[in-house]
């Protein structure tokens, strides 16, 4: 009974997916389930498409961007609020601890507002900026939970061995984080290629990421494109994460916990 | 006396509000082995910390080799330091975390090379420097913590409870390898340590520190037989207090009816209430002594072999720890009733508070 239940709930969960990938070999130019034979020609159509590849070239630009911003960014605050005596940490731990609460479509609207005063609407700038937010609690709880596993003792010994604080936090202490900063580069990466919402209201059609691309053809066309770029999609973030469980060290974070 | 490389002046450490160490003062000489001796929270770890430069005194003054490093952080010391935890980095090799402190020396590749075998090989680890710390047991830990420490022949080498965490055997045994390699290599050493066995086994000077002061210091012999305090009396091996009247510069009246002669090289005042302290190992079961007798009763036994520790109800109610070498003469069994011999000069007079704190 209890299997049944499992192997309901696993199907449920992952029929979705399945049905994208299964459509998106349809050799016809309809979205229909189950598909009537097995083709490439959409993912052809994908590949060559120039919107897409442009939105391709942005959502690198833009994840590349957010993530280099995010991830110093994200250290400090996590070593700070771990380490440092701050005060009002509470509020401060609230804040940069938690995904934002805000709807996407006020932190879009908002976004899209400061935009406009600041004149960045057309660049990449302003998708980078929101990204950066968006990701930075990700990045922040990664780091933290490596830093407060972090045995001070270390920092000390290394003082006492003659390294400065700046030598020390790259001999190691982060060396030490090294699970924490992999762990967040990854939930990084995997967030801001998937933001959609919030990066809607702030795209225009030559910065516009590539799920506001996809968003846009499935608004123009129903063809099977849309399906063959999500397994694209699907494919990727899990050869991503799948890499990196298997050789770096994130203890279990992703696929399995110990 | 020989030369003063460590000196703290009146050191003073707060934490929030409370005082961890009060107005201390303490000189290091060249080459000793001076402990830091006392019971979870009397401040020893945080007097390390001030001379290591992990923490900065609330006020007073650290000087090493006669210079003020008070305002200097532990990196610009050039201390070496053992932690309890071993603190060796895990992502290291063996050989990498004894070079640690040359690489920030900036020595070049051919001397780290040859200092680091040679302090692998003056802990007997050698063989073992391309290993993982964790890969090793925890007397191997700490034997590359202490090489880490010694590599770049640093003044001053502090040690926190550094054989806390082994076992009991082999805590003893690298008592004896610390001792021996702290001589050899001939540095100046401050152990922090809770445990009165391997203070007394170490150290060249012992400092016995309760609640943030010195209450005294000394050799271990004369911490252990001349005990300035009550503190120190309880705290170091086990003693019984005995109360009287001074009947005399040298006599002691006990309650209940005995005379005792006492040599503590001070002349009482008659009629004062004395306190005196006594080791349960300088008291013996009286066959033939005629002065220094006292009658008394079993009351408990606790039989450990070499020796058993046997509790006496003396005249008048007072009770003595005795620690009597087996095979014993007599029966010990409660009820027993015992002449016990009181040597005059095993008493030790106690005060209050510690006259030698400080110096």
């Amino acid at each position: 009974m209890l299997r049944l239940a499992v192997v309901v709930l696993i199907a449920f969960m992952t029929l979705p997916t399945v049905v994208v990938i299964a459509v998106s070999f349809n050799p016809t130019a309809i979205l229909s389930f189950p598909p009537s034979g097995l083709s490439l020609r959409w993912y052809v159509n994908v590949v060559t498409y120039p919107q897409f590849q442009r939105a391709a070239w942005n959502s690198l630009l833009v994840t590349a961007g957010a993530v280099a911003l995010a991830m110093p960014i994200g250290i400090a605050a996590a070593l700070a609020l771990a380490r440092g005596r701050i005060r009002g940490r509470e509020v401060w731990a609230t804040l940069l601890l938690s995904p934002l609460v805000v709807p996407g479509v006020a932190a879009g609207l908002g976004f899209l507002i400061l935009g406009a005063a600041l004149g960045l609407l057309r660049s990449r700038s302003v998708l980078v900026a929101a990204h950066v937010a968006l990701v930075l609690p990700f990045v922040v709880r990664s780091v933290w939970v490596s830093v407060r596993n972090l045995d001070p003792t270390l920092e000390r010994a290394a003082a006492s061995l003659g390294a400065t604080p700046w030598r020390t936090f790259w001999r190691v202490t982060l060396p030490l984080l090294r699970p924490g900063l992999l762990a967040a580069l990854l939930f990084a990466v995997i967030v801001s290629l998937n933001e959609f919402v919030v990066s809607l209201f702030i795209s225009t059609r030559l910065t516009e990421i590539l799920p506001v691309a996809m968003f846009s053809y499935v608004v123009n066309y129903t063809d099977p494109s849309i399906a063959a770029l999500s397994t694209l999609f699907i494919l990727g973030t899990f050869v991503i994460v799948w890499l990196a469980d298997r050789f770096l060290d994130l203890g279990g974070v992703f696929l399995h916990h110990r | 006396m020989a030369r003063v490389v460590v000196e703290l002046a009146a050191c003073r450490r707060d934490y929030g509000g409370v005082r961890a160490v009060a107005g201390l003062d303490l000189t290091v000489h060249e080459g000793e082995l001076l402990s830091l001796l006392g019971p979870s929270g009397c401040g020893k770890t945080t007097t390390l910390n001030l001379i290591a430069g992990f923490v900065p005194p609330t006020s007073g003054r650290v000087l090493i080799d006669g210079l003020d490093v008070t305002g200097r952080p532990a990196h610009q010391r050039g201390l070496g330091v053992v932690f309890q935890s071993y603190a060796l980095f895990p992502h290291l090799s063996v050989f990498e975390n004894v070079a640690f402190g040359l690489r920030e020396r900036r020595a070049p590749q051919g001397e780290i090379d040859r200092r680091v075998r040679a302090a692998l090989a003056l802990v007997r680890l050698d063989t073992r420097a391309e290993h993982r710390p964790a890969q090793l047991s925890g007397g191997m830990q700490q034997r590359v913590a202490l090489a880490r420490a010694l590599v770049y022949a640093p003044r001053v080498l502090l040690l926190d409870e550094p054989l806390a965490a082994l076992d009991k055997k082999l805590r003893e045994e690298m008592r004896t390898e610390l001792r021996e390699i702290q001589r050899s290599v001939g540095i100046t050493t401050i152990f922090v340590t809770h445990d009165q066995g391997e203070a007394l086994g170490l150290s060249d000077r012992i400092a016995v520190m309760h609640a943030g002061r010195i209450e005294q210091l000394g050799t271990p012999r004369e911490i252990y037989e001349r005990p300035a305090t009550r503190f120190v009396a309880d705290f170091i091996g086990a003693s019984t207090v005995l109360r009287g009247r001074a009947a005399g510069a040298d006599r002691l009246a006990l309650p209940g009816g005995g005379m005792l002669r006492i040599e503590t090289g001070a002349a009482f005042q008659a009629g004062e209430e004395i306190e005196l302290a006594i080791r349960p190992e300088r008291i013996r079961l009286a066959a033939e002594a005629e002065e220094n007798v006292v009658e008394g009763r079993i009351t408990g036994v606790v039989y450990q072999g070499v020796q058993t520790e046997v509790t006496a109800e003396i005249t008048g109610g007072q009770r003595l720890l005795v620690f009597v070498a087996e095979p014993a003469p007599v029966a010990l069994v409660p009820g027993q009733a015992l002449r016990l011999h009181l040597p005059a000069d095993a008493f030790m007079r106690l005060h209050a508070a510690g006259p030698e704190a400080g110096r």
